[in-house]
């Protein structure tokens, strides 16, 4: 299991010890607009390393805008984001998933066709590097860097208990595995940074419980850091550090859950006041 | 070598107007008869989303039907209602037996069921009729025949084929009684219906097969009418498949799901195709009518990837 | 009963990750090597190896071609046809350049021009995607097309404008020209086309074809989890109009032994896709049953009134073949829109429960 936490192993607690907790992404000023319409509108707010950051807001609030913008599937008009310290260019989605950002998606974007097992082998493709004579002859450096991928995938498999649709195409599944399984394909990328878009909609409660587990697992034994967007309350503020809330993309709230709760912006936002 | 690219065609048609506009009105008449099979394409893929590559081969086999028919001693008129009928039985045939039990299949495999549509038109229509070309019956269905020349200048001269002339008017006939099928009747508003949100139409109590049984009857019809003017301008047979084509550019440029699109996007290969042929084919030895237009689409495609008329593709995820 | 993989542990990720990881599958892929190595060659007659297997191999190395770009990456291709020709006038001219060099040797090189023009005919492909993408092939088809029609440098400026193929040996062996036993030119072709089957089913299952399999299911997760879309769509177009382009160099060097632009047209696309689209996509095995299928089917249908002593006219035969192929397409997608190659998993599947099915 613990083959693949790296040393970057700090829980928010630890952190806070050490004074100043290192901040992994800052986001300041961003704005967005298709054409007319204003997605987001000036919101700041930064990520801290080792730490579980929700992101919630009522529909349309521009959340999912918010982490296309961040793994770079949408370029902002203005403002700039900055990751691990540098102000980041406009970049490329595959750009920013070589710099460890990893993904996972509100409507399950899997790949259909192939099986559970080439889903998260797909997560390694970053770190495969046997060029194409190499695969042809298979035999030798191909097939060895093969099986040592396959290795960590099957760590991945057995740490989501999903081994018994390792074979299975994922177009079968039923939709709760089917998220299990984008949460592994995103865990096989060993990501600085874990953008999980609605991990829980459509779940039951049991469902619920059992991704919880595994999110606040990978957030303690990897060490990773996860943006969250969620709307069940309840989970979001049990698992959450901070909170980031949106509406009609503007930030309205940041902070602690229990802060974040008792603001009346929020309520407001949640119960409907007339803007 | 620059001077023959770039100044030598201009010049030529400064010099010679009269060729220019000759050229311009072939390049006219070629392109109403291309937006006419792609108006048949766009009918039938706004009503079911399937890109219909039978198209070009309905037309001629309409035009082989009709000349099928009079070559057997049925009278013309009879003969066009004749056809009429065979496509409408077409369409019924397609829409039951090809279309009905591949609802909700991916787009490439409706796709390739007209490919195959295509091939059993072409075998059909040689088995019954025969393979060799025929004269379309032009004469015979009361169309006129025979050209006017027209005066220019001092020794200009234009000559304008009366057939092309009818074909124009027909198309322009044709497009506005569609406009006003589709906004006025009760039909062209389920027909709207069905092309934005088929399970939406569906709960209203829409019925998809009787509007696509629909839909490919009216491309039938407009693949007659196509197939006349065609086979007027040449001889009715298969060969005219290459042609046929030629409507995925203009489809290209318009946009799949837009009538005034394939209009224009008709005229606009028709008028490059001609001009690029004569002024600039010669340059690198002719004949590059067979794949100028589909390098003008791509050009086009390359700058607005969602055709002319179509609005900005916002990918989401 | 037969087919059970019960009992066959997997001790290593290695014998899992083998191309056929199922014993009773390695016995039949041995079967049917055994038979086409050996059955065949020993028993068949000219016109069975002429007629039927030669370019029944060629047009499945064709298909595998196309197969990687349709069925592997998802791009919709009708410029097969024009590739496959690139191939083989390249080879045509490679022979007539280097006249003393290995004919065999000239034919797999001449795919790399088919492959260079296939990446660049493939650059729109980040741009343009489905259908729209089918007019870009398209334009290739016809612009080519036309190439080997105007340009007299590639055919040698023969009066005839069509490519003939000299006689060249190796080993003592005529390989190609009108001379070429068919039994030779078999082997060659057999030889060809399985290796590159086997080299395609490595890359298929490594990064690069899982790379191809992304794109093609969902591009925009698949550019999220770092592909690179331009590089890993040119390479499938690269690739594909490889294998493309040796299928088409073969098919004149040890089929046709002449070829004219029209045997490389868009009729050639579309048989090709038909291959692909009624095998399954995204099979390599399928690209072999949708070869069987499409070019055996009309032989049988040539030569089958003939046998059954009915007279009918070679045209109306021709015109009844469209008609039923057509017919058949339409049937086998309505029964099974993934091909034959699902059919056989199905098939599989039922063996493997038999018999006792419940």
């Amino acid at each position: 299991m613990n083959a693949f936490v790296a040393d970057k192993a700090l829980t928010p607690a630890e952190a806070d010890g050490s004074g100043e907790p290192e901040t992994l992404l800052r986001v300041d000023n961003v704005s967005l607009a298709f054409g007319g319409v204003k997605a987001i509108t000036d919101i700041s707010f930064d990520i801290r390393k080792g730490e579980i950051r929700a992101i919630i807001g009522p529909n349309g609030a521009g959340k999912t805008s918010m982490l296309n913008v961040i793994n770079g599937f949408y370029h902002p008009q203005e403002g700039t984001i900055t990751w691990r310290g540098t102000v980041r260019r406009k970049m490329k989605p595959y750009e920013a998933a070589s710099q460890g950002i990893a993904r996972t998606f509100q409507n399950v974007a899997l790949f259909k066709g192939m099986t559970t097992l080439d889903n998260i082998m797909s997560g390694r493709s970053l770190k495969m590097h046997r060029n194409f004579f190499w695969q042809v002859l298979w035999r030798g450096p191909a097939e060895r860097e093969e099986i040592e991928h396959r290795k960590k995938v099957e760590e991945i498999i057995d740490f989501l208990e999903i081994q018994a649709i390792r074979k299975t195409p994922v177009g079968r599944l039923p939709y709760g595995l089917q998220k299990r399984v984008e949460l592994g394909r995103a865990l096989a990328m060993e990501p600085e940074l874990l953008l999980l878009d609605e991990p829980m909609a459509g779940m039951n409660l049991e469902e619920k419980e059992d991704m919880s587990r595994f999110i606040i697992d990978v957030n303690q034994e990897f060490g990773t850091t996860i943006a969250l967007i969620e709307h069940d309350m309840g989970v979001v503020m049990d698992l959450s550090d901070r909170v980031v809330v949106l509406d009609y993309g503007k930030k309205i709230a940041d902070g602690p859950p229990e802060e974040v709760q008792a603001s009346q912006a929020v309520i407001d936002a949640y119960l409907g006041v007339s803007h | 070598m620059l001077y023959d690219i770039f100044i030598d065609p201009f010049v030529q048609m400064y010099d010679m107007p009269d060729f220019f506009l000759q050229v311009l009105w072939e390049g006219f008449v070629a392109g109403i008869l291309y937006a006419l099979i792609a108006l048949g394409f766009v009918l039938i893929f706004k009503a079911s989303g399937v890109f219909n590559f039978a198209q070009g081969i309905m037309v001629v086999f309409a035009g082989l039907t009709l000349v099928g028919l009079h070559e057997n001693g049925v009278p013309a008129y009879l003969a066009l209602i004749l056809t009429i009928g065979v496509m409408a039985v077409l369409a019924y045939g397609v829409e039951r037996i090809v279309m009905r039990p591949l609802v909700n299949q991916p787009e490439i495999i409706l796709l390739m069921a007209t490919i195959g549509l295509t091939y059993f038109l072409v075998g059909f229509g040689e088995f019954v009729f025969g393979g060799e070309p025929k004269q379309m019956i032009t004469e015979e269905l009361g169309l006129p025949t025979g050209s006017t020349a027209f005066e220019i200048g001092e020794r200009g001269l234009i000559i304008l084929q009366h057939i092309d002339i009818a074909a124009a008017v027909i198309a322009v006939v044709m497009v506005i009684a569609l406009a006003i099928f589709f906004n006025k009747t009760r039909i062209g508003r389920a027909l709207r219906a069905v092309a934005d949100d088929h399970q939406a139409a569906l709960s209203v109590g829409i019925s998809l097969n009787q509007i696509w049984a629909i839909v490919w009857f009216a491309a039938g019809l407009v693949a007659l009418a196509t197939g006349i003017m065609w086979g007027a301008r040449s001889d009715v047979s298969f060969a005219l498949e290459i042609v046929a084509f030629k409507a995925l550019p203009v489809l290209i440029l318009g946009g799949f799901t837009s009538i005034p699109g394939a209009i224009v996007g008709g005229l606009i290969i028709g008028f490059g195709e001609k001009i690029g042929e004569l002024y600039w084919g010669g340059l690198v030895g002719g004949g590059v009518e067979s794949w100028l237009a589909y390098i003008i689409a791509l050009i086009f495609l390359l700058f607005r990837p969602q055709g002319l008329f179509g609005e900005r593709i916002i990918e989401r995820i | 009963m037969f087919y059970r993989e019960a009992g066959q542990f997997k001790t290593s990720y290695k014998a899992d990750q083998a191309l056929f990881p199922i014993l009773q599958d390695r016995i039949g892929i041995a079967a049917i090597l055994l038979i086409a190595f050996v059955v065949i060659p020993a028993f068949a007659n000219d016109f069975f190896l002429t007629s039927i297997m030669i370019p029944f191999l060629i047009f499945a190395l064709a298909a595998i071609g196309l197969n990687v770009l349709t069925g592997y990456c998802g791009q919709l291709s009708l410029g097969t046809g024009a590739f496959m020709g690139v191939g083989a006038y390249a080879a045509y001219k490679l022979t007539s350049i280097f006249p003393d060099a290995n004919v065999i040797v000239m034919v797999l090189v001449s795919g790399v021009f088919s492959a260079a023009i296939g990446a660049v005919f493939g650059l729109p492909s980040l741009r343009i995607k489905g259908l729209y993408l089918a007019v870009t092939t398209l334009a290739a088809q016809f612009f080519l097309e036309w190439c080997f029609i105007r340009i007299p440098w590639l055919y040698n400026y023969n009066s005839s404008g069509a490519i003939e193929v000299p006689r060249r040996e190796m080993f003592g062996f005529i390989v190609t020209g009108a001379e070429a036993l068919p039994i030779t030119r078999y082997f060659v072709v057999l030889c060809i086309t399985a290796g590159i089957a086997y080299l395609m089913a490595n890359v298929l299952r490594g990064r690069i074809g899982r790379s191809w399999m992304m794109i093609r299911d969902m591009d925009i997760a698949a550019e999220l989890m770092g592909v690179r879309p331009l590089q890993t769509k040119l390479m499938a177009f690269a690739v594909s109009s490889y294998i493309c382009g040796v299928a088409g160099a073969m098919m004149v060097f040890f089929w046709l032994n002449a070829a004219e632009p029209s045997s490389y047209s868009i009729r050639l696309s579309f048989q090709i896709l038909f291959m692909v689209i009624l095998g399954g996509l995204g099979s390599l095995g399928g690209a072999f049953m949708g070869a069987a299928f499409i070019w055996i089917l009309p032989v049988l249908l040539k030569f089958v009134p003939g046998a059954l002593g009915i007279d009918i006219a070679a045209e109306t035969v021709e015109h009844a073949t469209f008609m039923i192929v057509g017919a058949l397409i339409i049937f086998f997608l309505i029964v099974e829109p993934h091909g034959f190659a699902r059919l056989w998993q199905i098939a599989k599947q039922k063996l493997r429960v038999w018999p006792f099915p419940y």
